[in-house]
């Protein structure tokens, strides 16, 4: 597979891709079939792009791709902006900083104008939760849920599960892998945490297990149903696993009672050097960024062995190439079998 | 504003004073017996209305079949006007209100101005009888401007002429206990009733559904049963300690209902309301992130759903109100956090109500006639509504085909909104025929009076 050309890939995935929704707004929309064929379609793209003089591949040429941010996130933004541009597709930024009421146009309305522009896939960062669940039912074309409030940030999680399949598993022998029987530790601000929550999902669909550590404010109401364990030990949660991930602390929880002081929840719940020589051996630490440093991870720890941080900002220009890939180009994109589009058009009828 | 010009000049359109035989109709859905109406009143019953001298001459209503109730009265409307007459007016209110076998509303004063002066409050009740649809009884707020920090001239508008007796700040909690100890106290020279709307402000911050399982999927802000279970413990407490009468607006926890139950046992002047979707639908409807279901209190559980289903059946919740909550379009077509919460309510509510209680046994017809006319009127004090089917009444009923199955459809509803959250669904029972002190305002199903609506669907 790893000579494949485009051409072969192409019709390859046209036969897998049925799996994928017409959206992706949800991790919980990938079942387990659909989650690995992105991440292996992710690894044959990266491999295809890096024999390449010109890192750019002409799948989605004629193909526009609408990033709408209503949210700031540059480093989300531009790595959706790499990734549509090295498959060949027109890429227009949208961004209408603010929220559509505070910008005067509604959600709609602004829906409406790029679906008469003729988008083929709209990205949507937003600062509601159900925001692109809300413009999936208003454009035709297909809508990638890139951040949407305290819900959930599916890419994000693809290219942390991305990650942590090239580093536990193996470049070589990741094709049609998951994460089975690998423990994954998430840390932080669980409450208001999109990432968090793609993750728990994604990964528990992986086969992974994953344990949330977090104090008690910073769990939602209904945490224990969700399919992971939750622990407010740091130390006894990170023994031996193979993955840490930390969540960035907000500026804003600081001052809202979740916690007493900084000083206070950097102790409980900062990885320092101590705690990251807690986890296995070869284990691998992680953070979705922005960091604080100094808050909830160590400089040391974040810059030293085992640090992938800078590799899953790479990972994300990957998978979000699979993903558009996938949508555009796999049939879905434009019938597919529209699972979770054809719930929002009835409800929006 | 043309749709209240329009209503006003039609509403002498209803037909001439001429007395109405109702044939074969079920009072309260028990033995058949025809109804003589003349003059504003049930002038007789059974035998007695067909054998009349007065019914020879009288128009005769095909009730065959139908179920009789009193005029049903919402405790818990809101109206728009003045100020949201995009959303809603009070003609267009009045006339859904009509359309579902109401025969007298109470609207909120969350409109702008503020109803929190003797003059507003008078404009809203002026406004009603002009339109002569239902009779719409303004609820004064409890503080200015609905602010929450400085009592409103309670007794002036109690002394208006819209005899005002019922206060609340809705959509917002009268959370300083020491000015809801005022409230209560205050009104007692008067026979008022707060009613209250349940909701510790600091406790649902942004809050935008129910605390729960499916809030913690979906990322949204939640809105926990304590905030309202901490409130009505408090109030009924308060109640008590200075012997006042309140009232708990659209209860929605299991939890509440359980605190009701328990200052009833002990002798608290306390009752409660519960709206239909609060007996329908739960909290999974948000995964939808339609705003159609935001709502404040918030749908809760299928737990909390049977909860207060039982407690209406039992009596601890004392009625069902509406909090019919028109939005303009704009404020539902647009991301959940930003939709203004509410739902119609006022063309739905009697089926729903039958779909939740009485098919599933938990209320007879007389036990909807209790929870949705008799007890709303004593509650909100208001003379001529909540009355018996007998003679010497007042003639306001409403036929209800009992068999017949709808189904919901946002445009066709007569509102000036959209958003009701049954939009599809099929539900039981009809509103036939409403009386308004023996006058059609709905016949068929229909406005009574061809010319009642020109101007308002448009």
């Amino acid at each position: 597979m790893t000579t494949t050309t485009v051409s072969t890939m192409a019709t390859d995935f046209q036969t897998q891709a049925a799996r994928l929704p017409r959206h992706l707004l949800s991790a919980a929309d990938l079942d387990r079939n659909a989650a690995i064929e992105v991440l292996d379609t992710a690894e044959r793209l990266d491999q295809a792009i890096a024999g390449r003089e010109v890192r750019k591949l002409p799948t989605l040429r004629g193909r526009t791709v609408v990033n709408l941010f209503f949210e700031d996130s540059t480093r989300t933004r531009i790595s959706f902006e790499v990734a549509a541009k090295r498959l060949s597709a027109d890429v227009i930024n949208f961004s209408a900083k603010g929220s559509s009421v505070s910008k005067g146009e509604s959600l709609k309305d602004t829906a409406l104008t790029l679906q008469a522009m003729g988008a083929d896939a709209v990205v949507c960062r937003h600062s509601a939760s159900g925001a692109p669940h809300r413009l999936a039912g208003w454009v035709s074309g297909s809508v990638v849920n890139a951040g949407d409030g305290t819900h959930e940030h599916p890419t994000q999680a693809l290219l942390d599960a991305f990650t942590l399949r090239r580093h536990l598993i193996g470049p070589d022998r990741s094709a049609g892998a998951g994460l089975d029987g690998r423990h994954v530790v998430i840390v932080g601000d669980v409450l208001h945490s999109r990432v968090a929550r793609s993750n728990v999902l994604l990964l528990s669909t992986l086969g992974a297990s994953v344990t949330l550590v977090a104090p008690p404010t910073l769990l939602p109401v209904g945490v224990e149903a969700w399919p992971c364990q939750v622990s407010y030990d740091l130390d006894s949660a990170l023994a031996g696993a193979d993955a840490v991930m930390m969540l960035r602390v907000q500026r804003e929880r600081m001052d809202g009672a979740f916690f007493p002081t900084v000083r206070e929840y950097t102790r409980g719940y900062g990885l320092d050097l101590r705690r990251r020589a807690l986890i296995a051996p070869d284990g691998i630490v992680m953070h979705p960024g922005p960091m604080n440093r100094g808050v909830e991870i160590a400089p040391a720890v974040a810059d030293g062995d085992g640090s992938v941080i800078t590799e899953q900002v790479a990972n994300g220009v990957t998978v979000r190439m699979a993903v558009l890939y996938l949508l555009l180009s796999g049939g879905a994109g434009v019938a597919g079998d529209g699972r979770v589009g054809q719930v929002e058009q009835g409800g929006a009828a | 504003m043309s749709a209240d010009v329009s209503v006003t000049e039609t509403s002498g359109h209803l037909g001439p004073e001429r007395a109405v035989l109702i044939r074969g109709g079920a009072p309260y859905g028990e033995d058949r017996a025809d109804l003589l109406l003349a003059g504003g009143a049930i002038l007789a019953v059974g035998a007695d209305a067909s054998g009349h001298p007065d019914a020879g001459d009288a128009e005769v209503i095909d009730a065959d079949g139908l179920v009789v109730l009193p005029g049903l009265v919402d405790l818990h409307t809101h109206l728009r006007e003045p100020g949201g007459e995009d959303a809603e007016t009070v003609a267009t209110g009045s006339a859904a209100a009509a359309l579902g076998g109401y025969t007298a509303v109470f609207a909120m004063p969350n409109t702008e101005p503020t109803a929190d002066t003797a003059g507003v409050v008078e404009q809203v009740y002026r406004l009603g009888r002009e339109v002569g649809l239902v009779d719409v009884q303004p609820i004064g707020a409890v503080t200015v401007g609905r602010r929450g920090t400085q009592l409103a001239e309670l007794a002036a508008m109690a002394t208006s002429a819209a005899a005002v007796r019922v206060f609340s700040d809705d959509g917002d909690c009268v959370a300083d206990p020491l000015l809801m100890r005022r409230a209560l106290e205050y009104v007692k020279a008067f026979d008022g009733v707060i009613a209250q709307h349940a909701q510790e402000p600091r406790l649902t911050l942004h809050a935008q559904m129910h605390e729960g399982a499916v809030s913690g999927r979906l990322g949204l802000a939640g809105w926990p049963a304590v905030a309202e279970e901490a409130i009505v413990a408090r109030d009924c407490l308060l109640a008590d300690h200075v012997g006042s009468r309140l009232h708990v607006c659209h209860l929605s926890t299991a939890g509440s209902a359980e605190l009701v139950a328990a200052a009833k046992a002990r002798g608290t002047a306390v009752t409660a309301e519960v709206t239909p979707h609060h007996l329908l639908l739960a909290d999974e409807n948000a995964a939808s992130y339609d705003p159609v279901f935001k709502v404040n209190p918030p749908l809760r559980t299928d737990t909390d759903v049977t909860a207060l289903r039982s407690a209406l059946a039992a009596g601890t919740i004392d009625a069902v109100a509406t909090d019919h909550a028109p939005h303009a379009r704009q404020d539902k077509e647009c991301e959940w956090a930003a939709a203004r919460p509410g739902m119609l309510g006022l063309q739905t509510a009697l089926s729903v109500v039958v779909e939740a209680m009485v098919t599933t046994g938990l209320l007879d017809w007389r036990g909807v006639a209790r929870v949705m006319s008799e007890n709303p009127a004593r509650i909100g004090g208001l003379a001529g509504h909540g009355r018996p089917i007998a003679a010497g009444e007042p003639a306001n009923l409403v036929l209800v085909d009992a068999d017949a199955r709808w189904t919901v459809r946002a445009a066709e509803l007569v509102s000036l909104s959209r958003n009701t959250p049954f939009e599809g669904r099929e539900l039981p029972a009809r509103v036939v025929t409403t009386f308004l002190r023996g006058r059609p305002t709905v016949r068929d199903g229909a406005p009574a009076g061809h010319h009642v609506l020109a101007g308002v669907t448009a």
